[in-house]
């Protein structure tokens, strides 16, 4: 077995993984590994061909593999080792890293520090429960868009999209525009689950119907899908039989919620947080094992690339920092930060003391609020931050930045948000 | 004489707030409801007489690493268009080496646009 001794290693190559990369290497580790499983650098940005990247990084308006293409570029004028067809299976809390390499077999890497960048993974089929039998014909919006983007291959002809996720939609327009006839886009919940920009220029841009507050109730077919029940719910939010109907069809694509991809940080014993799935950081992004690092979706799903990027770089910043010494450990100056009321989650969940001027939070409201007042109050209640927003809504994430220096050492703080319920 | 009045429905994605607007067209003017911002009537504007979209999509690729070459508009191009857009590109094939950028047809479909490659795809 090959060992491979290096500053900093970046586990996946997407969005936060590129931006690690190269911000540790500026930051000065000299020699940072950056590890992929696939046979090129970008990870899920290829398959994700729609414009709207880069709006707020670039004032540009990119398609995934052009953003992408962007930081590529970056990696490439600068002496990072790029490992790619290489599988990361074990990863320890003295973050030795097991890897499988296409071209060069089993290594045993051994980093001076780790960013994890695995991104997140779709839901599936087995998460929500769904009934009916399982035929050929069912799989996850994201698995349908790397067929028909990367592969070539169209993979039904009159399609069915449970959950009205950023993909889903966005895959309900591109089956359309590839002569596919989506017959109905169904979200469980009384509003769409993605921005409402996919809703507009994905949906009614085409007359895709959207039954909102329905659900697939069975699914008909023993070798192929053949068709979907669907039910609209009741006001107790269970499926009502008597109101269902048949939608023929040969193929179900499920857009139902993405969860971060946290393999590896379970097997290393990081904290994790049990409301966004990801590990628990503070704002240089390290989680509660010293010298591994986490960055992008792998910590929680973000809405725009943009912000995934910009934590990639905070994230092989401070990366960089630990591998020669200039940052510590957590210690017990630590504070929490914790999701109060009308907060689904908040990240960073940790201060260090020793961060830089300003610190960046991003988070997520529980319901639509409207006239919403956002307070960082510490546990007497006074408030240290606030901010006012005339809608927040929780596929849209709230990003703040305040200075570090309000904090007191081991304080515990909470992030409220109040307002006008719909 | 005067056309029939036409009604609109649409919600705006210039901003956050997500207005939903319920516009009437009426003798080539369009009579909004309170409360809609310049942006918003400038977004409703173009949606009504001129809607314009990027397309991106998809050719496939001879000689190259992998099968797919993600394309798009250089720029927008007219919402009703898109379909006859998408069967011009049906016809192309392209042929690496590829960069990113690269225009693989001029003025698509007589809409002015050029498509551009959008991202590396080296020759085999």
């Amino acid at each position: 077995m090959k060992r491979i001794a290096c500053d900093v290693a970046v586990i996946g190559s997407g969005p936060a993984g590129l931006a690690a990369a190269v911000a540790a290497h500026d930051q000065g580790a000299e020699d940072v590994l950056l590890i992929e499983r696939d046979v090129c650098l970008g990870g899920i940005l290829q398959q994700c061909i729609h414009n709207g990247f880069g709006l707020h990084l670039f004032d540009e308006d990119l398609t995934g593999p052009e953003y992408a293409a962007r930081f590529i570029a970056e990696v490439g004028k600068r002496p990072i080792r790029q490992m790619l067809r290489t599988m990361v299976v074990e990863l320890k809390a003295n973050r030795e890293i097991l890897a499988v390499s296409r071209d060069e077999g089993l290594l045993k890497i051994s980093p001076k520090a780790v960013v994890l960048a695995m991104g997140c993974r779709e839901r599936p089929r087995g998460a929500i429960a769904l009934p009916g039998f399982r035929p050929a014909g069912i799989l996850t919006a994201g698995t349908a868009q790397r067929f028909i983007n990367i592969e070539g291959f169209l993979p039904g002809k009159e399609i069915v999209i449970l959950g009205s996720g950023d993909i889903g939609m966005i895959m309900a327009r591109r089956l359309h525009l590839e002569g596919a006839q989506v017959k109905a886009v169904i979200e469980i919940q009384n509003c769409i689950g993605g921005l409402s920009r996919n809703l507009v220029q994905c949906l009614n841009d085409f007359d895709i119907p959207l039954y909102l507050s329905h659900t697939v109730t069975d699914i008909r077919g023993t070798h192929r899908v053949e068709g979907v029940e669907v039910a609209p719910l009741d006001r107790q939010g269970t499926p009502d039989a008597s109101k269902s109907f048949s939608i023929p069809c040969d193929t179900l694509l499920l857009s139902v919620g993405l969860i971060p991809e946290n393999e590896l940080s379970r097997q290393a014993d990081l904290e994790l947080d049990p409301v966004t799935q990801g590990p628990v950081v503070d704002q240089h992004y390290q989680t509660s094992v010293a010298g591994v690092f986490a960055a992008g979706n792998v910590v929680q799903v973000f809405d725009l690339v943009d912000h995934v990027s910009i934590c990639g770089t905070a994230a092989g910043k401070a990366a960089a920092r630990f591998a020669s010494g200039d940052l510590g450990a957590w210690d017990a100056q630590m504070c929490c930060i914790e999701a109060g009321e009308g907060v689904r989650a908040v990240v960073p969940q940790r201060l260090s003391a020793h961060g830089e001027a300003e610190v960046h939070f991003y988070l997520r409201s529980q319901s639509v609020m409207r006239k919403a007042t956002l307070r960082l109050s510490n546990r007497e209640g006074e408030s240290l931050f606030e901010k006012r927003f005339r809608i927040v809504r929780p596929p849209e994430m709230i990003h703040i930045a305040v200075e570090n220096g309000d904090f007191a050492p081991s304080g515990t703080y909470a992030v409220n948000l109040t307002g006008e319920t719909e | 004489m005067s056309d029939e009045p036409r009604e609109h429905h649409l919600l705006c994605i210039v901003c956050p707030e997500g207005c939903e607007m319920d516009i009437v067209e009426r003798d080539g003017d369009l009579v909004f409801p309170k409360g809609i911002c310049r942006r918003g009537r400038e977004y409703a504007r173009r949606e009504i007489y001129n809607p314009c979209r990027v397309l991106t999509t998809t050719v496939p690729v001879e000689g190259g690493e992998i099968a797919m070459l993600p394309v798009r508009t250089d720029k927008p191009v007219p919402k009703p268009k898109l379909i006859a857009v998408m069967r011009e590109i049906a016809t192309i094939v392209a042929t690496a080496p590829i960069a990113v950028g690269d225009v693989i047809r001029e003025n698509v479909m007589g809409t002015g646009a050029a498509l551009i490659a959008c991202r590396d795809i080296a020759a085999t």
